[in-house]
């Protein structure tokens, strides 16, 4: 029979655990968000380009805020666009 | 002294040549002012995201340039304002951090990491495919 040990793993045990959401900005050290760089902005906009919120990117609110008008500014110059579908 | 950076989108349908003089013409003028060009980008022809003045292209340029004051801001942008050759422009004063990452940017330190995050993602994807 098997013991107790054995059975406590007969699941995975890594499944619903959630992975911790950080911030970017701050664990790599990056001050500046480009607004000419579309690429990375994208990372931070839904397929309508929408930008997301915090509680998905995992921002903290400073950065957040400076992605926030880096996509503006992107936005302004026809980088990225105000309205769309299928982004990406 | 500030830093300040300006860009701007020049209507494509010029020839090569014009779009060049267009672009200069700015430059010069902020030279004249006494203004100290850090920095002037040609970014190319790039498609818009969404028609300008039903345009679908847009020829790119970025000048970054040291200020005494912000007064030469108002003049240069009433010029581009006026300027019918100009479809969009946007005036930015980068704080040390911006300074820094332009300056990371053309000693090519900032394309370097973007390439080996972009190899890194794009063998990420190959192995969740393969899976």
């Amino acid at each position: 029979m098997a013991s107790r040990d054995d059975i406590k793993f007969l699941s995975n045990p890594n499944i619903g655990d959630k992975r911790k959401k950080y911030c970017r900005f701050r664990k790599y050290g990056i001050k500046y968000i480009d607004y000419k760089d579309e690429q990375f902005l994208m990372q931070f906009i839904n397929e309508q380009g929408k930008l997301l919120p915090r509680r998905i990117t995992g921002n903290s609110l400073k950065y957040q805020r400076k992605v926030a008008s880096a996509v503006k500014r992107a936005r302004h110059l026809a980088m990225l666009p105000y309205v769309t579908d299928n982004l990406k | 002294m500030n830093q300040y950076e300006i860009t701007f989108i020049v209507d494509p349908v010029l020839s090569g040549d014009e779009i060049q003089a267009t672009a200069k013409t700015y430059v010069d003028t902020l030279e004249e002012a006494g203004c100290k060009t850090v920095h002037f980008d040609d970014m190319g022809i790039r498609s818009l995201a969404y028609p300008i003045k039903k345009r679908t292209n847009g020829a790119y340029f970025c000048v970054e340039f040291q200020a005494a004051n912000g007064e030469i801001i108002e003049k240069v942008e009433l010029s581009l304002r006026r300027d019918e050759r100009i479809m969009r422009f946007l005036t930015v004063r980068l704080d040390k951090y911006g300074v820094k990452y332009n300056e990371d940017k053309r000693n090519g330190l900032i394309g370097k990491k973007k390439e080996e995050s972009k190899s890194e993602d794009s063998e990420e994807k190959g192995a969740e495919a393969k899976a």
